[in-house]
């Protein structure tokens, strides 16, 4: 009986898995045909449909503006669609006949294809006195107490499929500027990244950070001092970035070839008298997670270039050259799930002049060391300690120290206070009270961490 | 019984390849995505997120280690609806991946073919907070959502990896099935609790809300992504007693402060809701978020007397205005009758019978 059993279920199960396939084949293949039936009459119902669309907008087209009579499309302004008339023999071919739409012309569409654009605008005020620098965000002499300092337009957007472009134009107190407009190359085989263009050389930290993302409303003694102030190395030229694979931290090495022009002419940097004057950054950086909420970066700078300590009458006749070195250090943290809440960042940079100049070697360095403590989700408290040589008399010393308060109305404002106190090297020390408004209206793009 | 033969045909008709291209390395913007990707692809792809579920993924820091992710990446999926323009895109740009490049075949927006609401009509301005023009981005919060974000996903997987299709098919039915029924499971749960009224922190449950049949009344957030102003919780505070709403849902990634002062004044309770996979530690993957979230909010709505912020009218409960409603209710029925056997199908319409005479 069992076995009888047995036998019966395994027919069924036997009947099962051969009868089931082949009907669910036939399944298959009758579906497959009622698809290809379907398919069919749609092909011949969008035939019929592009065929009768045609010939309504060859004839909208023929009429003359508006004339034609108990049309719904006559109300459209004749303009709204250019014809071209269709070239002759056309015709004959089998062609259209009579004229025919022009397509791509300018449309309404085509602001799709805009570059993201966007407006900072950085006003700065200062009060308290400062002999030596009477201007206290710039190299020049003008006792500016409030100043609109830069008004940054950006402009970004992807170029083709190789490449992107972004422009940033600064117009400042004295005019116009280029910040940076560079193409990035985003698909190069090899692994290299590369800009074309003005470009914010890759030296430490802070060369590379526009006005607006600082933590600071200024820049630091230092960068002052040793590496062109808030112009810095910043230059037309080519840059090239790559990873070094290794299985244990972010390893990114960069090199890139400027003109050889940087820094304000208040305080030249570089300057290049012939072609052959280009200047060079090197740059490695290393980056490593400590935890998830953790991590430190680490950088290693390195810039040549012709200063014009040897310039005579416009005529470069010394020949000297400016080495700078430069380390830098960041660790951050955030904790993840309170992450806008709460965030420490600790930076320092340490910067090694070498000016060749006539009466020999000036040896500089400088350093800053800074720290932001995000204290609630729209509050901010730093402080930074500066303290640098002077780039041509490396036997003075300059020092200083910051105390630094922000609000954060919006992702999209920002107000700042700074306390300023700077120790010049001959005496003079100056008190100052700085403060900033920022606002960005416009879509502006992600910053590089 | 349908799923063996499919498979059978499918193993019969498409003799299994070499996997000559190996296996797909994903990288996902949120964990969510991660979640759903591992659906699809089982072991045939390693899938990471970049996101933690318990950070908020408008503001993640677009930290290097990142890049190096997405240089090996294979397929990057992402939320879309610009819930990542503040991190995703200079990331991408660093990643020297043509691969992942958006545009390119390996670059997935997995917000395609979902159902995205608010999205705003007219003229905005940042005025209105941090709007995303796109539509709300927090739209996988629904079981119907996850179904077209795991389609896209195996479409992708598919186009990638020609010979693997049919498993990537195979699996996400096989998934589709079993949200379905979860899916119906979950809405007889909340099925008494319909037309709840709660208040949210920020703009992250609208489909959730709507798939569920909650029936959000306001916000602590003044406006998207500005933190909350003392007269704007008043104002929220004298609304909710008004209408006797007792809950505020909270993501795990904002202060609490406010929220539980808010629940303290109205009598109320604050629920910290992970509104992703890994928001709290036990949501592991995206059944076990609407497992997780529709428990905390019955025990919640239970233990402050669920009855009293409800809808009065008894109709619109049973029929439900949340379109998805009706829909899983069929689809399920759909998918009973295929799993069930001859014997039980031939008794089916006697038994539908019956009960569709008691009906009238």
């Amino acid at each position: 009986m069992r076995a009888m059993r047995v036998v019966c279920a395994s027919t069924v199960a036997a009947g099962l898995l051969i009868g089931a396939p082949p009907a669910s084949a036939q399944d298959v293949q009758a579906l497959r045909q009622e698809i290809d039936q379907l398919r069919r009459e749609f092909e011949t119902l969008k035939q019929q449909y592009g065929d009768r669309l045609s010939a309504l907008e060859a004839k909208l087209a023929v009429a003359p503006g508006g004339a034609a009579p108990a049309q719904p499309a006559a109300a459209q302004p004749p303009a709204a669609q250019p014809t071209a008339q269709v070239p002759p023999g056309a015709e004959g071919a089998g062609g259209p006949t009579g004229a025919l739409p022009v397509y791509g012309a300018a449309v309404a569409g085509s602001k799709v294809f805009n570059p993201d654009i966007a407006v900072i605008g950085d006003f700065l005020g200062a009060a308290g006195t400062n002999e030596l620098h009477p201007d206290p965000f710039g190299p020049g002499d003008a006792p500016r107490a409030l100043q609109m300092h830069e008004s940054e337009a950006a402009f970004q957007a992807v170029v083709d499929p190789y490449a992107r472009a972004d422009f940033f134009i600064s117009f400042g107190e004295s005019g116009v500027e280029l910040e940076e407009g560079y193409l990035t190359f985003t698909t190069l085989p090899g692994g290299l990244l590369t800009k074309v263009g003005k470009m914010r050389a890759a030296f430490g930290k802070v060369n590379t950070l526009h006005n607006h993302v600082l933590p600071w409303s200024d820049r630091p003694l230092v960068i002052n001092n040793l590496v062109g102030g808030e112009d810095g190395i910043s230059d037309a030229g080519i840059s090239v970035a790559r990873l070094i694979p290794n299985p244990w931290l972010f390893l990114e090495a960069t090199g890139q070839v400027f003109r050889g022009d940087a820094g304000p002419d208040e305080q030249p940097l570089f300057r290049a008298s012939k072609r052959g004057d280009v200047s060079y950054v090197g740059h490695v950086r290393a980056y490593q997670d400590i935890t998830e909420d953790s991590n430190l970066d680490f950088g290693f700078s390195y810039s040549r270039g012709h200063n014009t300590a040897g310039q005579l009458d416009a005529e470069d006749t010394g020949r000297f050259i400016t080495n700078l070195y430069g380390l830098d250090a960041t660790f951050r943290w955030r904790p993840l799930q309170r992450s806008i809440y709460h965030s420490f960042v600790g930076r320092t940079e340490w910067i090694w002049s070498r000016r060749d100049q006539l009466n020999g070697l000036q040896s500089g360095s400088g350093v800053y060391v800074s720290g932001d403590y995000q204290f609630a989700r729209r509050w901010f408290a730093g402080a930074r300690y500066d303290r640098s040589n002077r780039a041509d008399e490396a036997s003075l010393l300059d020092t200083g120290g910051s105390f630094v308060l922000t609000y954060w109305p919006s992702e999209f404002s920002q107000v700042r206070g700074q306390y300023r106190r700077t120790n010049y090297a001959l005496g003079q020390t100056a008190n100052e009270l700085l403060f900033q408004f920022q606002f960005s209206i416009g879509a502006h793009g992600a910053h590089p961490f | 019984m349908k799923f063996f033969i499919a498979l059978t045909i499918t193993l019969a008709l498409v003799p299994l390849p070499a996997r000559a291209q190996g296996k797909l390395t994903v990288i996902t913007a949120t964990e969510d995505l991660a979640a759903i990707a591992r659906e699809v692809a089982g072991d045939r792809a390693s899938i990471e997120s970049l996101a933690r579920g318990y950070q908020d993924p408008h503001y993640v820091e677009p930290k290097p280690s990142f890049i190096l992710k997405l240089q090996k990446a294979d397929v990057l999926v992402v939320v879309g609806r610009e819930l990542e323009i503040g991190w995703l895109p200079p990331l991408i740009q660093q990643s020297r991946n043509s691969r992942i490049q958006p545009g390119a075949d390996g670059y997935l927006d997995a917000s395609l073919q979902a159902e995205i609401l608010e999205i705003p009509q007219g003229q905005i301005t940042r005025a209105m907070g941090d709007v995303h023009p796109l539509g709300n981005p927090h739209y996988w919060l629904d079981p119907e959502n996850g179904k077209r974000i795991a389609k896209e996903v195996a479409d992708k997987f598919s186009q990638l990896r020609p010979n693997d299709r049919a498993y990537y098919e195979q699996r996400l039915a096989d998934f589709s099935t079993r949200l379905d029924a979860a899916e119906k499971r979950w809405l007889g749960m909340l099925a008494p609790y319909r037309g709840t009224k709660v208040v949210t922190y920020h703009r992250s449950f609208p489909n959730f809300a709507q798939r569920f049949g909650l029936d959000i009344i306001g916000y602590v957030e003044p406006r998207p992504g500005i933190p909350p102003t003392p007269q704007h919780t008043l104002d929220l505070i004298n609304e909710m007693k008004r209408q006797n709403v007792k809950l505020v849902l909270v993501e795990p990634y904002f202060d609490l402060k406010t929220p539980n002062a808010i629940a303290r004044d109205t009598g109320g309770q604050a629920l910290v809701m992970p509104p992703s996979v890994g928001g709290v530690k036990d949501v592991t993957d995206y059944f076990k978020l609407f497992d997780y979230d529709l428990n905390l909010l019955i025990n919640a709505i239970k233990k402050i007397g669920g009855t009293v912020s409800r809808i009065r009218n008894p109709l619109s409960i049973e029929v439900g205005d949340a379109p998805g409603w009706q829909g899983a209710k069929r689809e399920n029925i759909g998918n009973i009758r295929a799993m069930s056997n001859a014997a039980s199908r031939d008794a089916a319409p006697a038994e539908c019978q019956r009960i569709s005479d008691s009906g009238h």
